[in-house]
């Protein structure tokens, strides 16, 4: 049966995906959102001004790299669940990616998980880093969690 | 007969909006609801909302419910709950079930907002118990925190297939699957997203063919479909089910507008037959309005703005006044939300609407 298939060529081009060179530079936002939504909350909340959005608010995010400091404060406030984190230089192996999460009960710190890639298929073991419980975000906890670095436009969730 | 201006009917996001809007002009209200709690489909809403900061973007649904109710207890505006409008009479007397018991009310001016109902679908063993409507999923387990299933086949990958999808995952069921007869997904790729990185699989092109089971549903038969959307019978695949949701759209809720002997007209972006309206909600019927999913299936964020704007139209004619500017405001934002692959084609057939409703009002 033909099946509905996502991943990273889904939103190749698609998306203003920071380069390579910035990736390496340290913590920053990948939006995968590709359709014309009337929304624009990242926008608003962005105060380096790094996410554009502009008028009429069904264009697309765009990302300026240079702008944008990975500091998060987009994750949780994206209604499609669509804006993560990604520091590739999380230590000399793994990246770290941060995600929105909607899920009870929450992951702890330290716990191993799998790495799901966008297609929900496990693609290797991972580790969580970091839990921000749903409180801090009106109700969305934001999780960040580490795998190997060759994996960092793979993977975009994890199972317990 | 007990007498009111304003008469709303319906509790949802259009007609709390309505009430406030009304109320703050001064206007006697009473909302009609046949639910034990106002608020309409909002308090199922768990998910964010999309839009912008002026309209709650990111707000979760049941958040602006609580808020919208706040209001209208903070206003004074009288609420019947548990009381079915089962009928609009001449000089706008309405009959109601209040607690079981008939009685009946006249209104200055009555607004419609009776939202909408989902569209059924069936198949061989459809109506054993283990299938049913997603919005009557979701109500159950987000409202009455019940889940009615384990292993959950989605039939309809439109927005509402894709969102109660993710809330079932997040109620604890699986989902095995969703599937679409058409060749690509109904509903934004976000939402589709957020279920495929768990591993919820979205079948395009495939159809349902049957329900499996005696006494209630044990699975169900899925089929791919050729370009004519006729089912490839040999591909078929059965897969085990305990429940099997429907989410194959929304048909506006309207039987009271065709009693009250409003105009109407067919159009499919919108769900089906509307009420024809002008540019204040007001329907062919004068003084009865219309907003919401009822005169068009669209999302909470119209319906609230239409409800603001027929609340004041309403007040308009009640109070003998005018506000021009207010009205403008608003329906600046009902174009603010109607844009994208989506909304385009509702506007469009909003203003078709408008256009009708002048060439046979005259007539």
């Amino acid at each position: 049966m033909k099946e509905l298939k996502l991943d990273e060529k889904t939103y190749f081009n698609k998306i203003s995906f920071p380069s390579f060179e910035r990736i390496k530079k340290g913590p920053v936002a990948i939006i995968e959102c590709i359709e014309d939504i009337p929304c624009n909350p990242c926008e608003t909340i962005c105060k380096f001004g790094a996410i554009k959005v502009g008028f009429p608010i069904t264009n697309l995010p765009i990302l300026d790299e240079e702008k944008c400091t990975g500091c998060g404060r987009c994750v949780p406030v994206c209604p499609g669940l669509a804006i993560f984190v990604l520091d590739y230089n999380f230590n000399e192996k793994d990246c770290l990616l941060t995600i929105p999460y909607e899920f009870l009960p929450l992951p702890e710190e330290d716990e191993k998980v799998k790495c799901l890639d966008r297609d929900g298929k496990f693609v290797c073991d991972g580790k969580i880093i970091k839990v921000i419980p749903p409180e801090r975000n009106a109700m969305t906890a934001i999780i960040s969690f580490a795998f190997p670095k060759k994996y960092y436009n793979k993977i975009r969730s994890f199972k317990r | 007969m007990e007498e009111k201006d304003l008469v709303i009917i319906g509790g949802g996001p259009a007609g709390l909006c309505s009430a406030i809007s009304a109320r703050k002009k001064g206007i006697d209200v009473l909302i009609i609801d046949e639910n034990l709690r106002p608020g309409g489909q909002l308090f199922k809403q768990i998910h964010r909302f999309f839009g912008s900061k002026e309209h709650m973007a990111g707000v979760r649904g049941f958040i602006i419910g609580e808020k919208l109710l706040k209001e209208v207890k903070e206003l004074g505006v009288e609420v019947w709950l548990n009381s079915i409008a089962y009928g609009i009479f001449k000089d706008k007397i309405i009959g109601v079930i209040k607690d079981g018991k008939n009685t009946h009310i006249k209104a200055k001016s009555i607004i419609i907002s009776t939202g909408a109902t989902e569209n059924p679908l069936s198949f061989p063993n459809w109506t054993l118990p283990g299938v049913m409507g997603a919005g009557a999923c979701q109500t159950m387990i987000n409202i009455h925190r019940v889940l009615p299933g384990k292993k959950v086949l989605m039939i309809g990958s439109g927005n509402v297939g894709l969102i109660v999808s993710y809330q079932l995952l997040q109620a604890g069921a699986e989902v095995v699957g969703i599937v679409e007869i058409m060749p690509k997904i109904g509903g934004y790729l976000v939402h589709a997203a957020k279920i495929k990185r768990f591993g919820v699989p979205i079948y395009l092109s495939t159809t349902i063919l049957e329900g499996v089971g005696k006494d209630e549903i044990k699975g169900a038969v899925i089929c791919p479909v050729d370009e004519n959307f006729k089912p490839i019978i040999k591909r078929k695949k059965y897969i085990d089910v305990d429940l099997i949701c429907i989410a194959v759209g929304l048909t506006p809720l309207n039987e009271l507008l065709y009693q009250a002997g409003c105009l109407f007209t067919y159009k499919g972006y919108l769900g089906g037959l509307v009420a024809l309206h002008n540019e204040n909600m007001e329907t062919t019927v004068e003084n009865i309005f219309v907003a919401g999913d009822c005169s068009g299936i669209e999302e909470a964020s119209t319906a609230m703005e239409e409800g603001k704007l027929a609340g004041i139209a309403a007040s308009e004619k009640i109070r003998n006044k005018k506000w021009e500017e207010e009205k403008e405001e608003i329906r600046k934002h009902l174009n603010d939300f109607r844009i994208g692959t989506f909304g385009e084609k509702r506007k469009l057939s909003k203003e078709e609407i408008i256009k009708e409703y002048y060439e046979r009002i005259k007539t």
